[in-house]
């Protein structure tokens, strides 16, 4: 059993309204130094079989068809064990 | 209006939609259609004429506003009536699932301005040729109430300019002098966008909910020309 980290993050290009809007009541508790703050998705899953690449190939496709929408997200997936 | 059709309504039910009632008494009782309820696991919609995705939360919004309801069995069968020429409607949360669905182009994103939005908008009719709008007046301004948090309509520039060439941009935010303005956008939504169609016209998505107001008693009856639209004959 492997375990596969998948984070999903809104594209570059698009502006995050809640990422701004986290990032003033950063501004607001004192923590003037906070800049271009982008919120995004973590999950993590435990997937069966081998190799690593394959299921790496495997979740990058769960991405594409549910876990992100390619339209307005990016997504990385990283394999371990 | 006398029904010029006996055109047969489908609304379907996913597990935390919430205008799945209202569009059965808009287009019963007020418009006096025939109306099912399809529930999200059948699969046969032979025998309608148009299917509802009503608005609500369907499975609690989660991942994404649409993107579990979108994988429901009733779906499959919903992208293959579409694909025959049926006619489909999304409202609100039933537009997410189109655009989820692949259905419409686009997605929908979290509101700009932090808040859910609930309240009567003004909506300029910006294409008459579909058969949800062909009783309005190309331009007219109709106030139809909104309620979401995720309305903010998102096209990269190349499909917006594919939707404009397509005449499929339907409905658009305005003033109530018809003006499209950043004042009366009330998400952030691409170009003030509140309704789009498909490519074929037959699949319509929108954020506001005609089935809101069908009844003067409710403040507005703007919502009875979507209706008046479809069942025209």
């Amino acid at each position: 059993m492997a375990k596969a980290r998948v984070i999903i993050t809104l594209k570059k290009t698009i502006m995050d309204a809640q990422g701004q809007t986290v990032e003033k009541a950063l501004h607001n508790l004192g923590y003037q130094g906070v800049q271009n703050l982008r919120m995004g998705k973590y999950m993590e899953m435990e997937v069966n079989g081998s190799p690593k690449e394959r299921l790496a190939a495997q979740v990058d496709e769960m991405c594409r068809k549910l876990l992100a929408n390619p339209i307005i997200e990016d997504f990385s997936v990283e394999i371990e064990g | 209006m006398a029904l010029a059709t006996k055109m047969k309504f489908g609304v379907v039910i996913f597990p935390g939609s919430n205008c799945d009632t209202d569009a059965w008494h808009a287009l019963h009782d007020q418009m006096g259609a025939p109306v099912d309820y399809i529930w999200h696991q059948d699969t046969d919609l032979s025998g309608y004429d148009c299917v509802i995705v009503p608005g609500g939360f369907s499975y609690g919004d989660y991942l994404r506003t649409g993107a579990i309801a979108r994988f429901s069995p009733v779906m499959n069968a919903v992208t293959e009536f579409a694909g025959k020429g049926g006619l489909v409607l999304g409202i609100c949360n039933g537009f997410q699932i189109l655009l989820e669905a692949g259905l419409l182009p686009g997605a929908m994103m979290r509101n700009v301005g932090q808040t859910f939005v609930c309240k009567y908008v003004n909506l300029r009719v910006e294409s008459t040729q579909t058969p949800y709008t062909r009783a309005m007046r190309q331009g007219a301004v109709l106030r139809i109430p909104i309620a979401h948090g995720e309305g903010n309509y998102y096209a990269d520039a190349e499909m917006v300019a594919e939707l404009e060439r397509n005449d499929q941009i339907v409905f658009r935010y305005c003033t109530a002098g018809g003006e499209i303005t950043q004042a009366a956008n009330p998400n952030g939504s691409r170009e003030n966008i509140a309704g789009i169609c498909s490519r074929e016209r037959n699949v319509m998505g929108m954020m506001p909910h005609p089935e809101r107001c069908t009844d003067p008693l409710l403040g507005s009856a703007d919502g009875r020309l979507v209706w008046e639209s479809l069942l025209g004959g």
